[in-house]
């Protein structure tokens, strides 16, 4: 039962209820404010790489002037016919995308939405959903949905499900929504549709047919994607990116990590809570080492060395981080589920971002714990009698 | 251990000042003193006569500036900071105020005199700090904390854990001054009893002359000197 050493550092918490639990709040707080930040970050990595996530291609062609999807610029559809002159290209497709204006079915307002176009008979987009309706985009001005879109879209939603005919009006034209898929909103988009060329071009009648905005390259199976990219980059001019389909994730990740100001910010975001931590922290156990510094001191008169003093206070920072990454763990879980309904972001918990905050946090306490034992010094033995 | 010597206590010419230049203050004159293991020696005098400082010289908590101090056969003026601390190890310390740990019930407090010399298995500490502190009649408050315990229950926690470790010196600064003289007579009166058990040396400053009886010896001091021996 007994241990050999005495949990000092524990039994001092846990004798000043009221101190212990100022920590844990401080310690919670940080890890809240941390998760959220964290989580917000990776939400909008995340949403504005869905669609690029779920394009069908081994390889994907964009403009060199592309920032990002939202951004693409265009290329001459020229290029794709010259892609499959390349060995290990056995297929090409192209996609014109835009934003559109539309009047939302629901409140009649006008809205911005994202348009997809693409041709109906090769296959673009690996969602099971688009992949099993794509038949329906052959009729003219017809269109999927996507569930997932952020604004007033419940009750259109729910009539498309039940079977009716949705439609509403863009550039003048009249849409039929032909089905539902779900992509989910992202940062750069609130929701989007997916349409055959045909209906784009109708769509945008200003669009040159002959520039794309993106394109798709399938390879031969077995085939070395990075062999092939380096093949179409010497093959293709310079009018054209070529990126395998992982690169192209990294590439629009890319944008919203380093170019975009919003990454950067969730950055601060989190370093700011980290700092704010240590401080909670750092008062909790100055003050802490300072109520006990005649009790220290009576330690030293008796034999202990200061490192065992250093031990007790460090002991404290390891259980504060313990016990304060708990409910800093759980409050998040609801704050991602409030804040994804609110925003229809993937924002959920994940366990490596669970491990990254608790190294935080145990790092944030020791940072604390090893300014606070300078106070120590103040602990003489000789002062006590 | 005294290693040959029957010494415990060995002092020849120990000067002392605190402060520098022209602040610079002589607390300690030319100090001799000698006191012979086993024995009990009660060290009085007035306020700022050095009593404390000659105390906390002996007992290594502080550094010795010159002279000569040999503690329990081990010359302590010029030794570092860790041979200071090693020293301390085998000294008792009794404060004026208990210096009782908070957190710690008076068992864990006893123990932790214990567990500093690192050489006992977890359960024989509990066991010897429940021993000791049955000898000293507190059978009954193993897990009470400092605060749920009385003056003269708290002093005698720390007789307990003074001695718990069986120093071969016990080092005492007025443990009666907080106490009532009943308090403070059970408490002297168990430390000679326990002392004279292991065959410990004490060394007490006090004022208080009820306590004066237990004293094998007494030595004044005055001005930083001693004046009888």
């Amino acid at each position: 039962m007994s241990k050999r050493r005495t949990p000092l550092g524990w039994l001092q918490l846990k004798h000043d209820r009221g101190r212990l639990l100022v920590a844990l709040a401080g310690i919670a707080f940080a890890d809240v404010l941390m998760f959220t930040q964290l989580g917000f970050q990776r939400a909008l990595y995340d949403s504005n790489t869905r669609l690029s996530r779920a394009l069908k291609g081994d390889i994907v062609l964009i403009s060199p002037r592309a920032l990002n999807l939202q951004n693409l610029a265009s290329f001459p559809r020229r290029r794709l016919l010259q892609a499959r002159d390349v060995p290990g290209v056995i297929d090409a497709q192209g996609i014109y995308l835009n934003t559109l204006t539309w009047k939302n079915p629901q409140t009649r307002l006008n809205a911005t939405v994202q348009v997809l176009g693409f041709d109906p008979d090769g296959q673009v987009l690996s969602l099971p959903e688009v992949v099993a309706q794509t038949n329906k985009l052959k009729l003219p001005d017809t269109i999927l949905f996507d569930r997932g879109a952020r604004g007033k879209y419940a009750k259109t939603i729910a009539r498309v499900d039940k079977g009716d005919l949705v439609t509403t009006e863009a550039e003048r034209r009249t849409l039929t929504i032909g089905g539902l898929f779900r992509l989910g909103a992202s940062f750069g988009a609130d929701a989007t549709l997916l349409a055959s060329d045909q209906s784009f071009l109708r769509l945008f009648p200003r669009r040159d047919p002959g520039s794309i905005s993106l394109g798709l390259l399938r390879l031969a199976p077995g085939s070395d994607d990075n062999l092939v990219a380096e093949r179409l980059r010497r093959h293709l001019p310079e009018d054209v990116k070529v990126l395998t389909a992982a690169g192209y994730v990294a590439f629009e990740e890319g944008y919203w990590r380093t170019a975009s100001p919003i990454g950067v910010i969730f950055g601060l975001g989190t370093a700011m809570a980290f700092v704010v931590g240590m401080v909670i922290v750092y008062q909790v156990l100055s003050t802490d080492v300072n109520a006990h510094l005649a009790e220290y001191a009576t330690f030293k008169a008796m034999g202990f060395r200061n490192r065992y003093l250093l031990l007790v206070i460090f002991e404290q920072a390891l259980v504060l981080a313990s016990l304060g990454f708990l409910p800093g763990l759980i409050l998040p879980l609801g704050i991602y589920v409030m804040a994804s309904r609110a925003t229809a972001l993937p924002i959920f918990m994940t366990s490596s971002r669970a491990l990254f905050v608790f190294m935080l946090t145990v790092v944030m306490c020791l940072a604390s714990g090893a300014i606070a034992t300078r106070r120590l010094q103040a602990a003489d033995p000789a002062e006590l009698f | 251990m005294a290693n040959g010597s029957t010494s415990a206590v060995l002092i020849k010419r120990l000067q002392h000042h605190y402060g520098d230049g022209a602040l610079r203050k002589q607390v300690l004159s030319d100090i001799d003193l000698e006191i012979q293991a086993g024995e009990i020696v009660l060290l009085t005098g007035p306020s700022g006569s050095g009593k404390t400082t000659l105390l906390t010289l002996i007992g290594g908590l502080r550094q010795g500036q010159s002279g000569s101090l040999i503690i329990l056969g081990r010359e302590l003026i010029g030794a570092p900071a860790n041979q200071l601390t090693l020293a301390r190890r085998e000294h008792g310390y009794i404060f004026q105020a208990h210096n009782l740990h908070r957190s710690l019930t008076a068992q864990q407090n006893v123990r932790m005199a214990l567990e500093m010399r690192g050489d006992l298995e977890a359960d024989e500490m509990d066991e010897r700090a429940r021993a000791m502190l049955h000898s000293v009649g507190l059978d009954d408050q193993l897990e009470a904390f400092p605060d749920q315990l009385s003056g003269g229950q708290k002093q005698r926690v720390a007789v307990a854990r003074a001695l718990v470790g069986n120093p071969p010196l016990l080092l005492a600064d007025e443990p009666t001054a907080s106490l009532d003289s009943r308090s403070g007579r059970d408490v002297v009166s168990l430390m000679q009893r326990l002392a004279r058990e292991q065959g410990c040396t004490i060394l007490l400053v006090t004022h208080d002359n009820r306590i004066f009886d237990v004293a094998d010896r007494i030595v004044a001091m005055e001005d930083g000197r001693l004046l009888q021996h």
